[in-house]
């Protein structure tokens, strides 16, 4: 059986900024993705990043993406693509497909010491007549095709969600060349950052607030959505319906932890809204309550690109410790300073109740520890 | 033709190296390298599959392999999903009914 010390799974920002921590303090890593190319989400995110100079505001995911896999290359670190992981077992063995062509797979076992788990998230569906027709997909996948393939999905686009997912993509799918004909928020707010929104209010598209989809219409493919104002118990006000004429209908609803490799693993989930869901109880070094498995990024709760490095760089941190190679005085005083830098970007108007979350997710580990 | 040549963040897009598939029966050129499905999509074709029971048409949904919306019949292979399968010289490729048959199957 192949032999590591740590093994991650899912090549995001997460999953490469632990293997990266931990490959600089000298441990053996392989990485696994089931990408043709790693970076996770990063590589559709051509937008600046915003926050302080030391959360790297300013720079492009995609140009943060490049620069960590650089890291990985210099620091030798594996990383195994096509390959998807489908099992995590007993004494640290995890299971992977490795994908070799349209008919070839290798099932491939690894013993390791330790385990991250780094798979991220998925998108959450609404369910709406007509929302399996050709042109109704999620927002990411928009993302997808607009900013990696460069294939527009659309010409003419409604956008369900205005969290910063359904207002990033909507801007970028108008860089890439489509029209952008609305935003549909049943919330009486716009859900994301206010920076996002005006620049899209300012080009002119109408952000309806306190509306819904109630249909999209089309026989091959979506040609019309019909929208309409909501009451307070979710029913439609009456004479309050538009009809759009769209060739698309993207959903930005929000993510949820991909969590089936925890759930193998036997680690505690909690569920928490603004954790996306359910998701693994952890302690201060990102481990759950399973011991040897750690967890970060998205998988641990769904938050950003940036807390998802900083969690990533906690499990790299603590397993070199843990194995050995970093005394207790330095990675205390590294793991110190990342939790300062991970309080910073929970700070603001959205991250009161992401911090909440995330202590009952500590809390409730200790809990489950001690029961 | 949807794909985005130019773009204000990523700029020109390189000179593209083509590969030749056959679409349902019909001759396509693809992009080098890129996923089956984002060949399609940028020559409008959106239906990957019908339902087995109703027949009801799919097409890209999730874009990362999740979903299996689009899936569809890749040299006689059925099920293989379009969007994290790049095109190859010469592949054939066709719209799944249902669950697709196997080339040879009757
Ligand atoms: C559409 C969309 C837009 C977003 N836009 C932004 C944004 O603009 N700014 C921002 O800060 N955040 C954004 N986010 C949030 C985003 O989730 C984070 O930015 C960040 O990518 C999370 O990093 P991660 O490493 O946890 O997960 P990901 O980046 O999702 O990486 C997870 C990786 O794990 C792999 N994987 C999963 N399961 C397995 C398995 N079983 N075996 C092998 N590999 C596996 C996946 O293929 C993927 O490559 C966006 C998210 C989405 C979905
Ligand atoms: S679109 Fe979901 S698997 Fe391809």
């Amino acid at each position: 059986m192949k032999q590591c010390e740590m093994l991650v799974i899912g090549g995001g920002p997460a999953g490469l900024s632990a293997a990266i921590e931990a490959a600089e303090a000298g441990v053996q890593v392989v990485i696994i993705d089931a990408n043709e190319k790693a970076g996770g989400q990063l590589f559709k995110q051509i937008h600046k990043f915003f926050g302080s100079s030391m959360h790297r505001a300013g720079t492009r995911g995609i140009d943060i993406g490049e620069e960590l896999l650089q890291k990985c290359k210099d620091l030798n670190v594996e990383i195994w693509l096509n390959s998807l992981v489908i099992g995590v077992y007993d004494n640290n063995v995890v299971a992977v497909d490795v994908k070799k062509s349209l008919t070839e797979h290798e099932l491939v076992k690894v013993q390791t010491k330790k385990i991250v788990i780094a798979t991220g998230a998925s998108e959450n569906a609404v369910k709406f007549p007509g929302w399996t027709l050709p042109g109704v997909m999620g927002a990411g996948a928009a993302q997808t095709m607009a900013n990696f393939h460069r294939v527009l999905p659309g010409k003419k686009v409604l956008m369900i969600g205005s969290g910063n997912v359904g207002l990033i993509v909507s801007y970028q799918l108008m860089q890439a060349g489509a029209e952008i004909v609305g935003i549909v928020e049943a919330q009486p707010n716009i859900n994301g950052y206010a920076v996002h929104a005006s620049k899209l209010t300012r080009e002119g598209i109408p952000i309806y607030t306190g509306y819904t989809i109630i249909e999209a219409k089309g026989k091959e493919r979506v040609n019309q959505a019909v929208i309409g104002k909501v009451n307070p118990d979710w029913s439609i006000v009456e004479g309050s319906e538009i009809t759009l004429d769209v060739d698309t209908i993207t959903i930005g609803a929000g993510l949820k932890p991909l969590i089936g490799m925890a759930y193998m693993g036997g680690c505690k989930l909690i569920n928490d809204r603004f954790l996306g869901g359910w998701a693994p109880c952890h302690n201060y070094n990102m481990e759950t309550t399973t011991k040897n498995i750690y967890v970060a990024g998205d998988a641990s709760g769904v938050e950003e690109a940036n807390t998802a490095i900083e969690e990533g760089k906690l499990c790299g941190v603590s397993i070199a410790e843990s194995l050995g190679y970093l005394d207790s005085t330095k990675a205390e005083e590294l793991k110190k300073a990342i939790w300062n830098r991970l309080a910073g970007l929970r700070e603001g108007a959205h991250g009161t109740e992401r911090t909440g979350a995330k202590q009952k997710q500590l809390e409730e580990y200790t809990k489950a520890m001690e029961g | 033709m949807m794909r985005v040549t130019s773009h204000p963040v990523l700029g020109e897009m390189k000179e593209i190296e083509w590969v030749n598939i056959t679409v349902n029966g019909k001759p396509m050129k693809a992009k080098k390298g890129e996923m089956i499905l984002a060949a399609l999509l940028a020559e409008g074709i959106i239906v990957n599959r019908y339902t087995t029971k109703k027949q009801e048409p799919r097409g890209l949904f999730c874009g990362i392999g999740q979903c299996t919306d689009c899936m569809m019949v890749v040299n006689g292979i059925p099920n293989v999903r379009t969007c994290i399968t790049p095109v190859e010289e010469g592949m054939t490729v066709e719209v799944q009914d249902g669950l697709g048959k196997w080339r040879g199957d009757k």
